[in-house]
């Protein structure tokens, strides 16, 4: 069976006044049938133009890639038949109603509301009291759930989603990601992207995508498994001395903050907490806390930038 | 065709509910119409004169009573002395100062040669050759009048017919030239808009991916401003008879026919701004410059094209509102059927073919 996604070397330049500037630099990867495939990086790591090149809306400069076994420029007419897209902003009509847009993007891709409407059906009860509300007047979250019904009211094969949920509340954004798991198991490929790296975790693979380039493909237990060190989570009363104090000590390898704490990584492989309370203590910090934690994506993910 | 259908409702939904927009697609005919048929116009009507009569006799006063009678002029002012001519001008307000000499009956009984003087203000060229041609034709008749029954030996009289707009009416020159501008900005800046509006919304990138074929998606987006650009046709119209009294003398029908095809046109070359255009701002200024401009300037409306020098008549030929503002005139004034104008309605077919032809090949079917 043809595998829904393959990129493989795919080129991407942009000519701007000074100089090129490459969004992606060669990168392969293929997504299997029915997982939700996640594109993992900062803004401007090349998602954007990635999706756009899969949905037939750009031109690689090289390299090839295939949608459900069509090549995205010799047969764009078919891919655009089978996928469902959801772009970055907002791109629906802020002057037309839920139910309007609805409509229309119904019609367009030939599908019928009431045939496909058990796909949406959990998504679109939560909005449908809200029906005859222009699209301008929905809260961000609300309009992330009017553009997914829409991306998906003609049953597509794969769905891609950029940046389904940058700008949209964490109570949303969970909410989101549980549509997600739903559709998933109606079958649907999901190729989504992001820029928080707390919903890799929420994906079955991830691909870390920086400045054009892959750093890794795997799951996202895997990403986190071959981290191969101990990552601690430290606090203290001064959180921004201390962050200072750590990154220029020697035995540190590296150290980010995270929220509330500090991710510090040590040099030697032995170190631990003896060594990091034995800096606190002699730079005086109150209320001093360290603690072991399994690493996360954006640890991996630091770590991998630096290579 | 249900797709077709909702996507031809969906953009009548953004025209709808523009307000803003509506008001300047629906405003914009009748305010120019109103704007051209009765403030801008080069008419002459009471236009304010002086008189210096230095001979005060029967026959001055019987010229000034027809002078003041007729519905050109206007006599504010009586002058005493020749010094008053130069301070009248100056204040600005009258346009022409007519002049008869100390002993004018005399001269024109006895001597057979009177004369008057007419001294017109021509910081204003164009007035003051009409206000001297009226008044002169107003001395000619009093002189013929005069003359009576009385056989002259030599005598050539011209009569001036002037065809199709008896009495002169600026109307009969701007309506035509209205409906080109009009249906032109319509159509072209708001077809282009629309769809450059698309591509900012990021909307277009949606329809894009779908598989919704190119030529169905102008088509869809253009018809709501057919009918639009109709409604505009028909409101000129009916205000163009009923209000400023220019009748259409021709087939109403060919008129609207010739009118939908002019639009179509239009709409292509709107199409045409839409595929280069990227902002909304990019897209309404091209039209300007490219649209309104040429077509106030070439199109014969305001300016005769057959006095423009060679290369602008050239230039003007590549202009559509030239010939539709021909075939509107020839139909609508001059009340002529298609056998006049098939030239014109031949020509500006070609270019709309052409033109919808470009579009449609550059339509981008990608973003880039």
């Amino acid at each position: 069976m043809v595998k829904p996604v393959i990129v493989e070397e795919l080129v991407k330049k942009y000519r701007m006044k000074r100089g090129e500037v490459k969004a992606l630099n060669g990168i392969s990867f293929s997504v299997e049938k029915g997982e939700v495939f996640g594109i993992i990086g900062p803004d401007g790591a090349g998602k954007t133009s990635l999706f756009r090149i899969l949905n037939t809306l750009l031109l690689a400069d090289q390299g090839r890639a295939t949608v459900n076994g069509y090549d995205t420029v010799g047969e764009y007419k078919k891919i655009r038949q089978c996928i469902g897209y959801m772009p970055g902003r907002f791109s629906l009509y802020q002057d037309l109603s839920v139910r309007e847009n609805l409509e229309f993007f119904a019609a367009i891709f030939n599908a019928d509301i009431q045939e496909n409407y058990l796909l949406i059906k959990d998504i679109y009860t939560q909005i449908e009291p809200f029906r005859d509300r222009r699209a301008g007047q929905l809260s961000g979250g609300m309009k992330q759930k009017l553009a997914l019904c829409c991306a998906l009211i003609h049953q597509p094969e794969i769905l891609f989603l950029d940046e389904p949920t940058t700008g949209v509340d964490a109570v949303s954004r969970k909410e989101f990601w549980e549509m997600l798991h739903r559709l998933k198991e109606r079958g649907i490929t999901i190729l989504v992207s992001t820029s928080y790296m707390d919903e890799a975790g929420l994906c079955d693979r991830v691909a870390l995508l920086q400045k054009g380039n892959i750093l890794s493909i795997d799951t996202p237990e895997g990403i986190r498994g071959r981290f191969g060190k101990a990552v601690w989570a430290v606090r203290a009363s001064e959180m921004f001395r201390l962050l200072n104090e750590l990154k220029g000590d020697p035995s540190v390898e590296s150290c980010y903050p995270f929220g509330q704490y500090h991710h510090v990584v040590l040099k030697a492989p032995l170190a631990g907490e003896t060594d990091l309370r034995g800096i606190m203590d002699r730079e005086r910090y109150a209320e001093a806390e360290v603690r072991p934690i399994s690493p996360t994506i954006e640890d991996c993910f630091m770590a991998l930038m630096k290579e | 065709m249900k797709q077709f259908l909702i996507f031809v409702r969906k953009e009548w939904y953004h025209i709808w509910r523009d307000k803003r927009t509506l008001l300047i697609l629906i405003g914009m005919p009748i305010i120019q119409i109103v704007l051209y048929g009765f403030a801008l116009t080069n008419e002459i009507k009471n236009s304010r004169i002086a008189v210096l009569d230095e001979s005060h006799d029967p026959s001055t006063l019987a010229l000034i009573q027809k002078i003041d009678a007729s519905r050109y002029f206007e006599i504010t002012r009586m002058l005493h002395s020749p010094a008053d001519v130069e301070a009248v001008f100056r204040q600005g307000r009258t346009r022409l100062v007519i002049i008869f000499p100390l002993g004018f009956r005399g001269d024109l009984l006895h001597g057979h040669r009177a004369q008057v003087q007419l001294v017109a203000d021509a910081s204003d060229p164009n007035t003051a050759n009409m206000l001297t041609n009226y008044a002169e034709a107003i001395i000619n008749d009093y002189q013929q009048s005069l003359n009576g029954d009385q056989a002259l030996p030599y005598q050539i009289s011209t009569q001036i017919r002037m065809l199709y707009n008896p009495e002169l009416k600026g109307a009969y020159n701007f309506v035509p030239g209205v409906l080109a501008l009009v249906l032109m900005l319509v159509c072209a800046m708001m077809t282009s808009m629309s769809i450059v509006r698309e591509k900012e919304m990021g909307s277009m990138e949606v329809i894009l991916v779908s598989p919704l074929k190119p030529f169905r998606i102008i088509i869809a987006k253009t018809i709501p401003y057919l009918l639009v650009s109709l409604l505009n046709i028909v409101c000129i119209l009916v205000l163009s008879v009923y209000a400023l009294e220019v009748p259409i003398r021709g087939s109403l029908w060919l008129l609207i026919g010739e009118s939908m095809l002019f639009t179509i046109t239009s709409l292509s070359v709107g199409l045409l701004i839409s595929n280069s255009a990227k902002t909304q701002q990019t897209a309404m200024f091209t039209s300007m410059m490219s649209l309104f401009l040429p077509t106030l300037l070439f199109s014969g409306f305001l300016f005769p094209v057959e006095n423009m020098p060679l290369p602008l008549r050239v230039v003007s030929n590549v202009v559509p509102a030239k010939w539709y503002y021909i075939i509107v005139k020839s139909v609508m004034i001059k009340g002529l059927g298609p056998a006049a104008v098939w030239k014109e309605t031949l020509i500006l077919t070609g270019m709309t073919l052409v033109l919808l032809g470009i579009s449609i090949r550059n339509f981008k079917i990608r973003l880039a």
